[in-house]
């Protein structure tokens, strides 16, 4: 496709897009008083317009893979025919599956903790710093770009020559300048998970950081001074009054960042494809959609383990939602 | 009255520390993008801020060149070009001494032939007798380089790589991803907040847990509609539509979401008086929705345009791996895997990736932290 045909289509696709509801709604406005004399019924063909896309596109994208996905956990590989729990007991008993679900929980514990720790110091330290906003905006730029980008950034710091070798990457540089052997970071078991974990911490950092930033701008001032002038420290500020009036703030952040690292793909699939005991459970469903042509029943199963993760965020979330319709 | 302490010294420091370690991974690839692809692979890109010193070999000029002047045969010639501004310290003949001349000594080969070397690279080799090989012999410098930078990995990167083609690619995955939702949710946001029908309050709640439901859980079964699909119709399976759809797809719930939150704190009495000057819903949304909304829709086309261009799965799994619709994240992991020692075009290449990002975050930082504060929680 030359790139002539690719602006072509990208321009016919939007188009589309907008002229669906241009042309239905004028439809609407020119007959629809004339014609349609009860308000109200005009006002539902109104809905149906303009709820459709979404919902249509909600309903292939979302709903259906959700339950599609439940089915086919229960199928052969091919989705054709029952099995019962056989992928379940697959899983249960595949030492990658394992390994992956003891990364993911790794992960998760590491990640949201660290990323929301240093996101709160930091945000705590520029709010009374001159050039703390040049700072935020440093730590914050991660949150920008790619995990892949983040990866090849990440992977030159590790990057990894023999002994006799001038290092080139900065990791190595420093150990060697301080008198060790330089080390393939990223093959060295369970620590390398530390390692591609840090790329995630460095990224997701400026997520918590802006968030608190914001939260914390919503502290009283006089409650602070009145501490102040008490003569706590700043230490004491910050465990006594910052982190509990923030424990709504952190605990939305720790959350976001459940979410994202729960899926975390990318960093893993570039760095080291799962290799040397660091896959998770995205990278593992990846592998079974295409190994040996895919298997969809296997690949159901471990998607469904990542959705049950999210559950309980789920629930929360409704929970949350339901209370405020109420008031 | 700012006071100055111990303690206000000490976060400074903290900072600071923070600040670079955040900056240096960056800023390393972003100094390896612009040296040269030789220098890249034998030294760290922390040595390329300063002068140093290098090591490298040459070989003169052969027979071809050579001239008759005062008794002598003479090849004269410039070991590299000038604007490197490199200048040589000392030199050697052999492999075993490198250093074993300074500039402005003479050398003497073993067949007798002598050579002469200025800082700057230029050499005369001359003989008593005529010279009768084809290749020139080896000099071994040692040289003092300046900082030196260039712009060749990203010519070569751009167009011969393919990441010039995969930039494009990825733009127009990204831009009707983003667009196509925006104008979908608007509507659908509109409906959700200002109009009364049965049933809004359960797809309220729906759009509420979609906000979570990893993306994971969909692929499978729209990979098979794909297929299905084009089997059917005999088209690709593949193609940029099939991708706009499921970036509209996997981002409409968040979308919505922030958009309806938005919607929902406009006045009431706005909508009601247009409502009874005899304006429709559509009239409502084109006159007084959009305008109000701007900076909320420029919030939500940066978080879904950047969440587009920056994301893999979905470009991995909805577009073919060849040059015409390959994506930049998925270049980058093939060129990881194919090129996993060429610094120079991984560095290059990713810096490419990390352009548009780049600008936006700091041409629109204020909108881009606004959407993710107004609560960005992405399936």
């Amino acid at each position: 496709m030359t790139i002539l045909n690719l602006v072509f289509i990208v321009f016919l696709g939007i188009l589309f897009f907008i002229a669906y509801f241009h042309i239905s709604n004028y439809i609407l406005d020119t007959y629809g008083n004339k014609t349609l004399k009860r308000y109200n019924f005009e006002n539902s063909i109104r809905v149906i317009v303009f709820i459709t896309p979404a919902f249509i596109v909600l309903f292939i994208f979302i709903l259906y893979p959700v339950f599609e996905t439940i089915r086919l956990s229960f199928y052969d590989k091919f989705g054709r025919e029952f099995v019962g729990l056989y992928n379940y007991k697959w899983a249960i008993n595949d030492p990658e599956f394992r390994r992956s679900i003891l990364n993911n929980l790794v992960w998760l514990l590491v990640v949201p903790t660290l990323s929301t720790f240093f996101g709160l110091v930091i945000a705590n330290l520029a709010d009374r710093i001159w050039w703390g906003s040049i700072a935020k905006s440093i730590i914050f730029m991660p949150m920008a770009i790619s995990f892949v980008g983040a990866g090849v950034i990440w992977k030159f710091i590790y990057e990894y020559r023999g002994p006799e070798n001038t290092q080139i990457g900065l990791l190595n540089a420093i150990i060697v300048s301080l008198g060790y052997e330089p080390q393939a970071w990223l093959t060295i078991p369970m620590w390398n998970n530390f390692f591609l974990m840090a790329i995630m911490i460095w990224i997701q950092t400026g997520l918590a950081l802006v968030i608190f930033s914001a939260a914390l701008r919503s502290i009283p001032k006089e409650m602070l001074e009145a501490a102040r002038i008490d003569g706590a420290s700043e230490l004491k500020i910050f465990f006594s009054i910052i982190i509990p009036y923030l424990e709504q703030t952190i605990l939305v952040i720790w959350t976001l960042i459940t979410i994202i690292v729960l899926r975390i793909f990318d960093i893993i699939f570039a760095m080291t494809n799962g290799e040397w005991q660091t896959g998770v459970l995205a990278n593992l469903m990846y592998d079974w959609m295409f190994r040996g042509g895919g298997d969809s029943g296997r690949g159901s199963v471990l998607a469904i383990v990542i959705m049950v993760g999210v559950i309980p965020i789920l629930a929360w979330n409704l929970y949350k939602h339901r209370q405020e319709q109420k008031i | 009255m700012k006071k100055f302490s111990i303690s206000s010294l000490l976060s400074q420091l903290l900072l600071l520390f923070f600040v670079i370690i955040w900056i240096i991974p960056t800023f390393g690839l972003f100094i390896s993008s612009l040296r040269d692809k030789d220098l890249l692979a034998i030294s760290g890109w922390w040595t390329s801020l300063t002068t140093t010193e290098v090591n490298e070999i040459y070989r003169m000029s052969g027979m071809e060149s050579q001239i008759e002047e005062d008794g002598y045969f003479k090849i004269k010639g410039k070991l590299f070009e000038d604007n490197s501004g490199k200048k040589i310290e000392s030199f050697g003949i052999t492999s075993k001494k490198i250093n074993e001349f300074n500039i402005g000594d003479v050398a003497i080969f073993k067949d007798e032939s002598e050579v002469l070397l200025d800082e700057d690279g230029n050499y005369e080799w001359r003989s008593r007798t005529e010279f009768k090989k084809k290749k020139g012999k080896r000099l071994f410098t040692t040289s003092l380089s300046p900082p030196a930078f260039t712009f060749e990995n990203y010519r070569e990167v751009l167009f011969k790589e393919g990441i010039g083609r995969a930039f494009v690619n990825t733009m127009a995955v990204a831009l009707p991803s983003t667009l196509i939702p925006l104008i979908i949710c608007s509507f659908f946001a509109y409906s959700l907040t200002w109009m009364k029908f049965y049933g809004r309050d359960t797809l309220l709640a729906i759009i509420i847990a979609s906000l979570v439901v990893p993306l994971q859980m969909s692929l499978i079964p729209i990979l098979t509609i794909y297929n299905d699909f084009g089997a059917l119709f005999g088209v690709a399976a593949k193609s940029y539509p099939g991708v706009w759809m499921a970036h509209t797809g996997f981002g409409l719930a968040s979308t919505t979401f922030l958009l309806r939150n938005f919607l929902k704190s406009l006045p009431n009495e706005m909508m009601e008086a247009a409502k009874v000057d005899g304006a429709s819903h559509y009239d409502i949304f084109l006159r007084i929705i959009i305008p109000l909304s701007i900076p909320a829709f420029a919030s939500i086309f940066i978080l879904q345009f950047l969440w587009c261009w920056n994301d893999l799965l979905v470009g991995l799994v909805f577009l073919d791996q060849v040059p015409s619709e390959i994506i930049l994240t998925a270049k980058l992991k093939e060129l990881l895997g194919s090129r996993g020692e060429n610094w120079e075009i991984l560095t290059t290449g990713a810096f490419v990736s990390m352009t548009v990002p780049l600008f936006i975050f700091f041409a629109l930082q204020r909108y881009f932290i606004r959407g993710l504060v107004a609560g960005s929680v992405k399936g």
